[in-house]
């Protein structure tokens, strides 16, 4: 069982590993500082499971989770209280609130002995519930070649659908990430973005006109230059946001 | 004999009426009229100067003898006592109105000052003791990793967690500190952040001597830094430094806290956050000024400007 161990706080990942000595089939592979570090060593090392921390410099657990194609299973530690964590407590494998008892570490390994089904999708799971999540910020996390990026949701112009990914165009230019518009939908709703279209999502802020287009649809003109296409629910959807 | 009926008369009539304007008085002590004030005295005097004219009449009819001569005195001039009497007391009425409206009003006033200093203390109170529960798990989950690995350690971080806990539940009797005490708490807590995030954090420290002795609002700064080096801890990955710079400023006591930022990634703040919000919302209550609290961006630095003005004791709260 291969082990990495993500936490900004090193007495904290001391802990987890103490608590890890008395499981002789644990491979403690790598300790993390944050997110960018914890990137690097899953793809590295390609761990059964990781101890996640939220809160951690630049990017969040949950940010950082995102970015990884097939996230491995996670035991969450944080110090953030229930009622903040249970909107995905279904989905991760479990999650020790800081600071946890030997006994609680326990029965977290057991649930992950126990854990039937497929890491991956429980993870992506975990990410969808994260995204009403009220520790989530007022930003989205991309991968732009090696380099990650963070981009405040103002400079968020729209998104489209692009197969398996959502096309993120943006004041910096444009990015991918492998998420459902769904995903999408969901989070960004409290920053004023609204889905007009099957394929589009649109920062509301930046409308400047729309205009009737063919016979139920209509065309938003951002003031970008860009014209978003709008669907029949897409525009009833825009006028509730909108208040027209 | 005349004049001991014009005598009598007199005294029998203003005892009555002196009698009238004590159950008046008296009765507007317990009932103020709310609606309809004027209405009120002027039924209430009508009638009371009716049974008034009543009773006196009744008191002279007992005291003279049937048929007496001064009857028809009486009798002629029944116009003019009601006119004097009514007069007497409707003003009798009017000016227990307005006195005991205006105690009762005294009294609202008061109660209302009472209710607001109280709430005043209270926030005041709870804004001084806003403790950031995850500050405070953070810290015992490292006195848990410390308790094997270095118990004595682990007993010292207990110590000045306590110390500080200790502080911030402190009552009343202290609500304003020097910024030598202050500047004390501030290295307790500096120092659990440190045993927190180790080699990351670094801070500094600069004040004049002149300073030391100055006023502040006892634990204004800690939320200040708490902000400071959680901005800057969570916003970049490097090392962080946080510097503290405390002088004397006309009558002013001027703090600066600096921490390290990316302008790049950060979002412009909304408002000034919630530390410095519930930092402001006190300055306000203390001072009943809005721009005592300032941040401002310089490159890749944000720093939060504290001026709290130096009054002399008796005008504090």
């Amino acid at each position: 069982m291969k082990v990495i161990i993500i936490d900004d706080e090193v007495l904290a990942r001391g802990i987890v590993k103490e608590y890890l000595k008395s499981y002789s089939e644990a491979d403690l592979k790598a300790e993390c500082n944050d997110g960018f570090e914890g990137i690097k060593a899953i793809q590295e090392y390609k761990p059964d499971l990781i101890f996640l921390d939220i809160q951690m410099p630049k990017i969040n657990g949950f940010e950082m989770l995102e970015l990884i194609e097939n996230p491995p299973a996670v035991i969450f530690t944080t110090a953030f209280d229930e009622f903040a964590i249970k909107a995905f407590e279904s989905n991760a494998v479990d999650y020790l609130l800081k600071p946890f008892s030997k006994e609680r570490f326990d029965k977290a390994i057991q649930k992950y002995f126990h854990y039937s089904s497929d890491a991956s999708t429980n993870t992506q799971q975990v990410l969808e519930a994260a995204a009403q999540s009220p520790i989530q910020q007022n930003r989205v996390v991309v991968k732009d070649g090696n380099k990650i990026k963070i981009i405040p949701v103002s400079k968020i112009f729209y998104l489209e659908a692009a197969d398996d990914y959502v096309k993120i165009v943006t004041e910096n230019g444009v990015f991918l990430k492998k998420r459902t518009m769904g995903f999408f939908e969901e989070s960004l709703s409290r920053y004023h973005f609204v889905r007009v279209h099957r394929s589009y999502i649109a920062n509301t802020q930046l409308i400047t006109r729309i205009d009737p287009y063919e016979k139920d649809s209509h065309l938003l003109l951002l003031s970008t230059g860009a014209k978003i296409p709008v669907s029949k629910t897409g525009y009833s959807k825009l006028k509730e946001v909108l208040g027209i | 004999m005349n004049e001991f009926h014009a005598i009598t008369d007199s005294l029998v009539g203003n005892i009555l009426l002196a009698l009238c304007s004590f159950f008046i008085s008296n009765n507007m002590k317990y009932y103020l009229p709310r609606k309809e004030k004027y209405w009120y005295i002027l039924v209430v005097s009508l009638m009371v100067s009716f049974l008034w004219m009543l009773a006196q009449h009744a008191a002279l009819w007992v005291l003279f003898k049937e048929g007496d001569s001064y009857f028809s005195v009486i009798h002629n001039s029944w116009g003019i006592r009601f006119g004097a009497g009514f007069l007497l007391i409707s003003s009798m009425s009017m000016f227990s109105l307005l006195w005991y409206s205006q105690q009762e009003q005294k009294q609202v006033a008061s109660r209302k000052t009472e209710t607001e200093r109280l709430s005043k203390e209270a926030e005041l109170f709870k804004l001084r003791q806003q403790l950031q529960p995850h500050f405070l798990f953070n810290s015992l989950n490292s006195i848990s990793a410390l308790t094997s690995s270095d118990p004595e350690k682990a007993r010292h971080m207990i110590q000045q967690l306590s110390d500080f806990l200790r502080g911030t539940l402190r009552k009343n009797e202290q609500q304003w500190n020097t910024l030598e005490e202050e500047l004390n708490y501030l290295r307790l807590y500096l120092d659990i952040e440190k045993v927190r995030f180790g080699h990351r954090l670094k801070t500094e420290i600069i004040y004049n001597d002149e300073a030391l002795a100055l006023k502040i609002p006892a634990l204004l700064l800690q939320p200040v830094v708490e902000n400071a080096i959680k901005f800057g801890l969570y916003d970049t990955t490097g090392e962080v430094l946080i510097k503290l710079e405390a002088k004397k400023e006309f009558n002013y006591l001027k703090v600066m806290v600096q921490n390290p930022f990316d302008p790049e990634t950060s979002q412009p703040l909304k408002g000034t956050g919630f530390g410095l919000s519930s930092i402001q919302r006190r300055l306000f209550l203390l001072f009943a000024r809005h721009d005592l609290i300032s941040t401002k961006k310089d490159e890749d630095l944000f720093i939060t400007m504290v001026l709290i003005p130096q009054v002399p004791v008796n005008e504090k709260i």
